[in-house]
């Protein structure tokens, strides 16, 4: 570790790690609910259950991000921090909103909850992913600003690099286009155009920044290839993502009351937004060949490369199997979305979080070189574990998805959502085990850096 | 064995990053272009109908415009590869003249657009009007916004040979400007006849 603020990092990583196994946890409960439909009833029902684990994986990357950037700010400005004590104190609060609000839900009924944190004053709550009650928005921002404004001071004062930018970019994003969380149009259709502007332009725009200028950093401390190389490829995929990924925000405006000529830029360009991924591919792979050093945290680069890979499968691949307008006629809102909607998630932005807490946390533990060969074996045997648990999850997802299209969409001798889903138990079932893959995955991979150090 | 190295490096000029823009730009386009085919098979009425409110003259001055300055670019860029070590200073001054002139072709380009355009907006349509008019005022608005980033590319071309920037070593950046000026004029190109011409 060069710079001891760095240090921050490290309780963002482990709570991060933490969410992460909440969120796995949660998932398996509604996996068990998918074939026991009575499975916990009626102490949590399935929308409780779902607002969890998905609020758990936005925190969680949130966490992983702000690590991230705490970790190798310091590293790329040449400076300690700006206020690393602010970055503690921000951490806390995030924390304690965090966990309140995962209880609110747990134990309040979501309805009381709206009603005793002020959500009349500006009614905000009730949106798919932007549940949080009104205290939390606004801590959520009041988190940001201050750390965005640590982060920003920090690259005013030290040296301004290509992944400074890019990722202070990014950041700025997530917290002008979170803004829109705080708008709710009573019109439907302006209702679900906002609601994008935060959950797209967060997830194919900005986040794609913070993701570039992680994987950008890991890259260059692993392959020790020169800057100048890399900040050509990153330039480059990140013109590409905000060009297609801005334009893309009209895939979701099919079908749903805005004009029609959605559907063909919806469609055009999100058919682009694989691309900026595939270079990734490129990228990691390129520079891994190119290398000028040989890292002895192997596995750091493994997860680099790994991040690309499962990135464009489940962003690129995943998303354009149904981002075309005629066939997300048919697609929309089954589990093939389920099933793209897991491996993109995983694949992009929480492995990116294993990448740097792989390359950091050996570091951040005094150990410079990484983990011993031992525990790098154990790692990359959870690195399987998890991306065989994901890409089998996200397969059964895909089978559950194109049944129930043909079940209830194709054709004129339809079945009823329910006889559908009943006939789907063993897909379901299968889709549990990949799920129970996964977690175990992530307890190996937490195991991993408990492993002996080897004596020399 | 060194020429045949040589040779191989000089193609294609410019960066690989700005092909890579380039082949995505024409592949995006293309598959406007093949919407509008497909849309208008299945009503030619109303896109011959339509076609008949674009003012086909301002589009032909445009085309004649974006071919000239393609010109012009190319004149600067051969200034630029031509030089040696001892004449590079007035031969980066030679492709600055060249630019300015291109530059002047881009922003007469735009500002006869923003004409076109504004009569387009007066008579009260939109992209919602009918699918002719939605097709022209995307593959047109993205193509307008290509000369723009076209333009800027090509006036920090411009500014660098005034700092004499280019060198025999260097000349992969004008290269690569170039490059993308030549994709710009090359889908007006085929945009222009087919939404303003064929019918």
């Amino acid at each position: 570790m060069k710079y001891t603020s760095q240090a921050v990092a490290k309780p963002y990583f482990i709570f991060a790690l933490t969410l992460l196994a909440g969120e796995i946890l949660f998932g398996l409960l509604m996996g068990i609910q998918y074939i026991y439909g009575d499975f916990l009833f009626p102490l949590i029902p399935f929308n409780v259950l779902r607002m969890v684990h998905t609020n758990l994986l936005i925190v969680l990357l949130l966490n992983g991000f702000m690590g991230a950037t705490y970790y190798l700010i310091p590293e790329e400005t040449q400076r300690e921090l700006w206020n690393p004590k602010l970055a503690i104190i921000t951490f806390w609060i995030f924390l304690a909103a965090g966990v309140a609000t995962i209880l609110g839900y747990l134990f309040v009924p979501y309805a009381t909850l709206t009603e005793i944190t002020f959500n009349e004053l500006l009614p905000t709550m009730g949106r798919e992913f932007l549940e949080q009650p009104l205290p939390t928005k606004v801590g959520i921002v009041i988190v940001a600003l201050s750390y965005i404004f640590n982060v920003g001071m920090t690259v005013l004062k030290g040296r301004k690099t290509v992944i400074t930018t890019v990722l202070l970019t990014g950041l700025l994003g997530l917290a002008v286009f979170f803004l829109f969380a705080f708008y709710v149009p009573d019109n439907l259709v302006a209702d679900k155009f906002f609601w994008w502007f935060t959950v797209h332009l967060w997830v194919e725009a900005t986040w794609e920044l913070i993701l570039g200028a992680i994987l950008a950093f890991v890259l260059i401390k692993t392959t020790g290839v020169d800057r100048e190389h890399i900040d050509k490829w990153l330039y480059l995929i990140i013109a590409m993502t905000m060009l297609s990924g801005i334009l893309g925000t009209g895939h979701h405006f099919f079908y749903m009351g805005a004009p029609e000529y959605w559907l063909w830029i919806g469609s055009l360009s999100s058919a682009v937004e694989p691309l900026p991924f595939f270079l990734m591919i490129l990228f990691a792979y390129t520079m891994a060949r190119e290398r000028k050093i040989q890292h002895e945290n192997e596995i750091a680069l493994t997860w680099a490369k790994g991040t690309a890979v499962m990135g464009f499968l489940g962003a690129g691949v995943w998303g354009f199997m149904h981002t075309l307008a005629p066939v997300n006629m048919y697609t929309h809102g089954t589990q093939l979305t389920a099933a793209h909607g897991h491996l993109s998630f995983y694949g992009a932005y929480v492995m990116i979080v294993f990448t740097v807490i792989s390359y950091a946390m050996p570091i951040l533990r005094g150990r410079p070189h990484g983990n011993s060969k031992k525990a790098q074996k154990v790692e990359l045997t959870s690195f399987w574990m998890l991306n065989i648990g994901m890409v089998g999850l996200t397969l059964a997802l895909t089978v559950a998805g194109i049944t129930q299209i043909m079940d209830q969409r194709v054709g004129t001798d339809l079945v009823s959502f329910m006889e559908s889903q009943a006939s789907m138990t063993g897909i379901y079932t299968i889709r549990l085990g990949f799920g129970l893959l996964v977690f175990a995955g992530l307890m190996t991979y937490v195991y991993s850096f408990f492993v002996e150090e080897e004596a020399k | 064995m060194s020429d045949i190295a040589l040779t191989k490096e000089k193609y294609p000029p410019g960066d690989f990053g700005v092909w890579i823009i380039i082949y995505i730009e024409l592949i995006t386009f293309a598959m406007l272009f093949l919407g509008y085919a497909f849309s208008r098979r299945g009503d030619v009425e109303l896109f011959n109908q339509s076609q008949l409110m674009l003012n086909q003259t301002s589009g032909f001055i445009n085309t004649i415009i974006l071919i000239t300055s393609s010109y012009f670019v190319a004149k600067a860029v051969q200034n630029v590869t031509n030089m040696t070590q001892e004449n590079y200073e007035e031969f980066n001054k030679k492709a600055s003249k060249w630019l300015i002139f291109a530059l002047m072709c881009g922003a007469s380009f735009l500002v006869i657009k923003i004409f076109e355009f504004s009569h387009i907006f007066g008579e009260g349509i939109n992209l919602s009007t009918n699918k002719f008019f939605m097709f022209y005022l995307l593959l047109t608005g993205f193509h307008f916004m290509h000369v723009m980033l076209g333009s800027i590319i090509l006036f920090n071309i411009f500014q660098k040979t005034r700092r004499f920037g280019y060198t025999p070593e260097d000349t992969r950046g004008i290269e690569s400007g170039a490059s993308y000026w030549h994709m710009v004029d090359l889908l007006w190109i085929v945009l222009f006849p087919l939404i303003y011409i064929i019918r």
